[in-house]
């Protein structure tokens, strides 16, 4: 948790906006996982969103669905999420969200849970099927506050409803830019700077800004207002695209190293 | 027995004790926030009240008869069998009950564009004809194992104005056409109102849903009552999300009478190859709602298997849940091969070819009437006429036809 808030102070300081790389644990497989997350943490990510797959991705597009079927189909469960987690631990300090579904984490318990992601070096959570008025099933089961709960709001949330899921929320809030699912092309950036400032006004947390977001353009947009960029379907779209490429890693690299320099000097 | 506080079910966020729910995303919240708020303001008008039940009346053409089985009682030797003809329904099934009732509310909201998911593919024509009949541009989902066994169904879609969308993710079958019905809607809730077919789903749909069906046992007390003086002993209805079952049992759910519930088993529980999920499921989260679900160690949903594809569903709706928890409502199961024996022997006994959907529930009651007194009666629901059904029945069974 305190590592998320000192990335943002300390991107603050530097006049850098977060670069949030989203990745679905274990795809294609652990071992290439880890070594495209240990790139990607080279190249300059601040913050990682480390996807736990699960079978009936509602909120994703075809390409993290597919992303999702592959880690799957490695037989990655929330155990293996947070073994890859504690591996990633190993080489970096950069804040780690663990971002799923309810229903594996229902099953696997919710005090199980969170006790698991804290000793595996999580920091934080964020479950895409559980709205505020669903999440204290979750959250009183928790033995305490070390992981933050990263809500997302989206464009369709009207102005009383986002004071109800900050208040609730901590870390950073998840700015939904498409009414859609991932994956979609293309971000209206009007829409989200929009909605940014009704955010800005009500709360003072860090916003991150995702969904439709592919190009340093596109990034370089969104800093301009929002405190952190996520991208998620444009990297998994890198591996699904160079699955079998021995450059995998380093092409990715490269990627990340032109998302960060956007967020720069916003 | 209950006391009427089961009539207060759900509770304000949708909850039937711990199920139910709205499990989605925040930007479907908005959208099932303004539907909710729709279903409360129309659902108790009285001009709402009127529309729906003159269209009930000459669209869909109820009250739906209830038919006593004599031949198929005298061969049980045992209860007497009576059937609530919702096949008898336009578009032959009880699914059109609640697309009415929805494209009526879609259209009080100002919507104009109607999806739905479908399996068996009464769900899809029911909203199709409901979509021509207010001029609604319409699709709908549908997996593609299902258009391949439902073809007929596939065509009659396309007939009336809509347009069907493939679905080849996962199974290819129901939850599948949900998903991805789930995912459009989340880029459309705009201008577009999705139709879900069962008492499943997040909240309000399940309650929505329930109190559209509940007109197959409001119609049947009073049927039976008048009939036969009496209430019945045992209703018996299919569960696949269970909105025919819950639509029959509801309005008898403070009366001394016994319910039953029919899964499908598939090729048998203990081949793995089954949809009872209430019989054999654990509790969990599925397309908006907390239930009992069919789920690997992990949380990872299972594929269901049926031969009927509007079985053919690893969810069910959460108000079953409740019921099943409370012992007020009994599940079994039922294999393909009974299913597909009773729908011969009431194609025999009674001239009504059934749905093999419905086919489940009469299985049961086949089997249960024997044990009973004669003086017993059983309601089961006939949920759909099986026409769709033939090339299926063809395939698996020696039917000589030639
Ligand atoms: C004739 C018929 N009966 C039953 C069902 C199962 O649905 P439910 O359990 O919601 O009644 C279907 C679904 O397609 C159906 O077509």
């Amino acid at each position: 948790m305190n590592r998320i808030k000192e990335i943002f102070k300390k991107l603050k300081e530097k006049k850098e906006k977060a670069l949030v790389a989203f990745v679905t644990a274990g795809d294609p497989n652990i071992s290439q996982s880890l070594n495209i997350i240990k790139s990607m943490c080279k190249a300059g990510i601040d913050i990682l969103e480390l996807g736990i797959p699960f079978s009936e991705p509602t909120a994703d597009g075809p390409v993290i669905q597919k992303a999702s079927a592959r880690a799957l189909k490695q037989g990655i469960n929330i155990k293996a999420v947070f073994k890859l987690t504690k591996n990633i631990r190993e080489f970096t300090n950069i804040p780690i969200i663990l971002f799923g579904y309810y229903n594996p984490i229902h099953l696997y318990g919710n005090k199980k849970f969170y006790i698991d992601a804290i000793s595996a070096g999580a920091d934080g959570l964020l479950v895409v099927d559980l709205p505020p008025e669903e999440s204290d099933e979750m959250t009183n089961e928790w033995e305490g506050d070390k992981l933050a709960l990263i809500r997302l709001i989206a464009l369709t949330t009207p102005r009383d409803r986002i004071k109800k899921i900050a208040n609730s929320a901590s870390g950073f809030l998840y700015l939904v830019s498409k009414t859609g699912v991932t994956g979609s092309a293309g971000i209206d950036t009007s829409l989200s700077s929009d909605k940014f400032k009704i955010i800005r006004s009500i709360t003072d947390l860090p916003v991150c800004v995702g969904f439709g977001i592919s190009t340093p353009e596109h990034v370089s947009a969104v800093a301009s207002f929002a405190d952190g960029i996520v991208i998620g379907s444009a990297f998994e779209k890198t591996i699904e695209k160079n699955i079998n490429n021995s450059e995998l890693e380093s092409i990715i690299s490269k990627q990340t190293v032109e998302y960060k320099k956007a967020t720069k000097n916003p | 027995m209950q006391n009427n506080k089961n009539k207060k079910m759900p509770d304000q966020n949708g909850r039937f004790g711990i199920y139910g729910g709205r499990y989605v995303g925040e930007t479907l919240m908005s959208a099932l926030i303004e539907l909710k708020q729709a279903y409360n303001k129309f659902l108790h008008s009285p001009d709402f009240k009127s529309e729906f039940n003159l269209l009930m009346k000459n669209y869909v053409g109820r009250p739906t008869p209830l038919f006593y089985a004599k031949r198929l009682s005298a061969q049980c030797n045992g209860a007497k069998i009576y059937l609530k003809r919702e096949d008898l329904t336009h578009t032959g099934a009880h699914k059109i009950n609640n697309t009415v009732g929805q494209i009526l509310l879609a259209k009080q909201m100002g919507k104009s564009k109607i999806i739905a998911e479908t399996g068996a593919g009464q769900h899809g024509v029911a909203t199709a004809a409901a979509a021509a009949l207010f001029n609604m541009e319409c699709s709908i989902f549908m997996g593609i194992k299902d258009i391949k066994r439902q073809a007929p169904n596939v065509a009659r879609i396309k007939l009336l104005g809509a347009k069907v969308i493939p679905v080849d993710s996962g199974s290819a079958t129901l939850k599948d056409a949900m998903n991805e019905a789930i995912r459009y809607w989340t880029e459309a809730i705009e201008d577009t109102f999705y139709v879900i077919g069962s008492v499943a789903g997040p909240h309000p749909y399940p309650a929505m849903v329930r109190d559209f069906q509940k007109i197959i046992g409001t119609e049947a007390k009073e049927q039976i009552l008048k009939q036969t003086k009496k209430l019945p002993d045992i209703l018996v209805a299919c569960v696949g999300g269970g909105s025919n079952a819950m639509g029959l049992f509801f309005p008898f759910i403070n009366d001394s009478v016994e319910m039953t519930g029919v899964e499908a088993a598939g090729k048998g529980i203990e081949t793995g190859k089954h949809a009872a999920t209430l019989g054999h499921g654990t509790i969990g989260i599925l397309h908006g709602s907390k239930s009992y679900i069919l789920q690997d160690n992990n949380g990872q949903i299972k594929e269901a298997h049926s031969i009927s594809a509007g079985l053919d569903y690893p969810g069910v709706g959460p108000e079953h849940s409740y019921f099943k928890d409370l012992n007020r409502i009994q599940y079994v199961s039922i294999k393909d091969k009974e299913a597909l024996n009773a729908f011969k022997i009431l194609s025999e006994t009674e001239g009504i070819i059934p749905a093999l959907e419905s086919s489940h529930a009469l299985a049961y009651a086949i089997k249960e009437a024997p044990k009973r007194s004669k003086e017993d009666i059983i309601l089961v629901n006939l949920s759909g006429r099986g026409d769709k059904d033939l090339g299926i029945v063809l395939e698996q069974t020696n039917l000589d036809i030639s």
